[in-house]
């Protein structure tokens, strides 16, 4: 095999690779080879370029050598495996030791991210050379790349939001917000950062809460069968003084829902849960409002949502048993085992 | 209108009966008969590969066929002079695999092959002031290792060794909306991230944090049409949330609220009929991480042949219970 008289990246490219017991830059440096200790726990067959790079990898560690040709080492070593924590952390020893610009950095870890989108180790990396450089400029657009390729990727989502609570970049998050619900109603993670948003910035106000209920309303009016949308409604009336059910045009979206024959499960669980409130209400007629709601549960159990049918016979009887003793509430049955 | 679900469809060509002599066999082989490349690449996680296939191994009554003492070496190699423990020899040290190895010591009631102070105080090191933890020295923050850090530390009776007030605050901030959990506070719920939390929670005794009625019915709206479970909203059924999802409705006494005969079809169907194993799904290559968490899932849905497993550790319940540990669950 020809010797290499230069570390330049190009000489290795696929068809040229020189293993690293044969280039002459690292004629100095002796291989460690993996040591799984007296019983090594399977009997190891490592390929011939993944054993040469990590050899030469322990022999660095092992050194603790921090140079240049270490860090090209690393950036093969993370090539062949970019899960390998130690590696990462090397590099980062290694890029601290020399210095580095980290520009570039972020570009080669952004290459790392676009090929392996659920490895934590790569956005940790990420996350880390961003807070030595203090600088957010490139993150929304990252995420955003990731994000359309796989809309509820919860790497992506994570550094995102630490992107946005850190460097206070809230301002134009509902826009994108609505851009993926307007491609994805079904989408979880653009509900769940709406919240996040919200509770960020303005807080849910009286006036906030009446805007994301129109804005939910709508949105289920259009999917009612749509998990996602239901959770944030519930998670909006979590601040408005009425409760679930005291809410004017939530009550008319529902009823209406309802009349056109609408039976998704999430609508009829709603209703349950607005019934139940009325239950706990002084003014509400009680009787009706748990006959209502019994008869939701049975047609959830028997028709509706029958995969879940143990959980809607427990709501049922445990709103009947509230009726007879309406100081229990629903989670005051649970004991601990 | 249409309505439109993430689901797979089941086949009657996939497996129906268990098939417990042959995930002993492919547990055994893994790592001799493997393919090179797979083994490199899972060098990073060997640690709680060792654990996955131990404990599918006791729970199936094939632990006698893994040398223990080639393990215990590893183990003892694997732990740092910090006292952290790492995935494999000359990896750094991190909470995830010091947990691993802490779980497959106490099975082998070999907790005093590591040096147990250091360990503690390595877990101990690792907690923030605002009470969460990180899984190595380089700060990456996250619920998985709260439930990790206390995990640890309850299988070695030093609780008490950490904040477990400022713990518990902390996985409580990561709350939703919805009642579930996500990975820090303000991220989406995601029911391996619930199991930490409710795990954390349960090995603590602070469970009445959870609205256990509204987390349950979130829980078991994961499960599809296919009988299998998810672990977001709109998203495909996999193996490993038969278990996250089923560990933590049984730590809430609400494991009954999932339809049970057509979970245990799904998972059955996973198995491959050729080599043993569980996939993510029907007709995917088996793994380790999918055969543990499939046995473990059968076993809380009351399968006979496979021992009880414990929700909150994820161990067979007999080493829990020598170990004098009770972790606290719910009951309806």
């Amino acid at each position: 095999m020809a010797e290499a008289d230069s570390s330049s990246e190009e000489l290795y490219d696929e068809t040229n690779w020189v293993l690293y017991k044969y280039r002459v830059d690292w004629k100095d440096v002796t291989p460690v080879p993996q040591d799984d200790g007296p019983y090594p726990i399977v009997a190891i067959v490592y390929s011939e370029k993944f054993q040469d790079i990590y050899d030469y990898f322990r022999a660095v560690l092992k050194s603790s050598e921090k140079s240049e040709r270490a860090l090209q080492l690393t950036k093969d070593a993370l090539d062949l495996n970019p899960a390998n924590y130690t590696v990462w952390q090397y590099r980062r020893e290694i890029l601290k030791h020399l210095n580095k610009d980290l520009i570039p950095e972020l570009q080669y870890v952004k290459e790392m991210i676009e090929d392996n989108p659920k490895n934590y180790q790569v956005w940790h990396h990420r996350r880390i050379i961003v807070e030595w450089l203090q600088d957010p400029a490139y993150e929304l657009s990252l995420t955003e790349t990731i994000l359309s390729q796989d809309s509820k990727n919860y790497h992506a989502w994570q550094h995102r939001q630490w992107i946005i609570r850190t460097f206070k970049l809230f301002q134009n998050e509902l826009q994108y917000v609505n851009q993926l619900l307007d491609e994805d109603v079904r989408n979880n993670s653009a509900w769940n950062q709406r919240y996040f948003v919200i509770n960020n910035t303005t807080g849910f106000k009286p006036d906030v809460v009446q805007q994301e209920l129109m804005f939910t309303l709508d949105k289920i009016k259009t999917v009612s069968n749509n998990e996602s949308a239901w959770n944030y409604l519930r998670g909006v009336l979590l601040h408005h003084d009425g409760g679930i059910s005291q809410d004017q045009n939530v009550r008319q979206v529902c009823e209406e829902l309802y009349s056109s024959g609408n039976r998704s499960p999430f609508l009829l669980a709603f209703l349950v849960d607005m019934c139940e409130e009325n239950m706990e209400r002084d003014d509400g007629d009680k009787e009706e409002s748990l006959r209502r709601a019994l008869q939701l549960c049975d047609v959830l159990a028997n028709e509706y949502d029958t995969i879940r049918r143990e959980y809607w016979n427990y709501m049922a009887r445990s709103l009947a048993q509230r009726m007879d003793c309406p100081e229990r509430e629903a989670t005051g049955s649970t004991k601990t085992d | 209108m249409a309505t439109l679900m993430k689901d797979i469809i089941l086949s009657s060509s996939h497996p129906k009966e268990l098939l417990l002599q042959k995930h002993a066999d492919f547990i055994s082989s893994y790592g001799v008969n493997k393919d090179e490349y797979e083994y490199c690449m899972t060098e990073y996680l060997r640690m709680s590969g060792v654990y996955w296939g131990l404990t599918a191994m006791e729970l199936i009554g094939n632990l006698e066929r893994i040398n223990k003492q080639e393990i215990l070496e590893f183990i003892k190699l694997c732990q740092d002079d910090a006292g952290g423990i790492g995935a494999s020899v000359g990896h750094d040290p991190h909470l995830l695999y010091t947990l691993s190895a802490v779980q497959i010591l106490s099975m082998y009631d070999a907790l005093d092959i590591v040096n147990v102070d250091r360990l503690v105080q390595y877990v101990k090191s690792l907690q923030q002031p605002d009470g969460s933890f990180c899984g190595d020295k380089w700060g990456e923050v996250d619920t998985r290792f709260s439930f990790c850090a206390v995990a640890c530390l309850s299988l070695l009776g030093k609780l008490e060794e950490i904040d477990v007030e400022k713990a518990v605050e902390f996985v409580v901030s990561c709350m939703n909306f919805d009642g579930g959990f996500g990975s820090r506070p303000g991220s989406e719920s995601h029911a391996g991230l619930i199991y930490c939390c409710l795990g954390m929670l349960s090995i603590t005794g602070h469970l009445h944090y959870v609205d256990a009625d509204l987390l349950g019915w979130w829980l078991c709206e994961r499960q599809l049409p296919s009988g299998g479970l998810n672990g977001r909203p709109e998203k495909l059924p996999d193996v490993c949330y038969s278990w996250w999802v089923l560990a933590s409705l049984r730590i809430l006494g609400r494991l009954h609220w999932i339809r049970r005969e057509s979970l245990v079809t799904f998972v059955l169907a996973c198995q491959d009929p050729e080599t043993g194993g569980f996939s993510d799904r029907p007709g995917d290559l088996p793994d380790p991480f999918h055969t543990i968490f499939g046995l473990a899932a059968l076993s809380l849905l009351g399968e006979p042949a496979i021992k009880p497993v414990n929700p909150t550790y994820c161990m067979p319940q007999h080493v829990v219970d020598r170990l004098g540990l009770r972790p606290q669950k719910l009951t309806l």
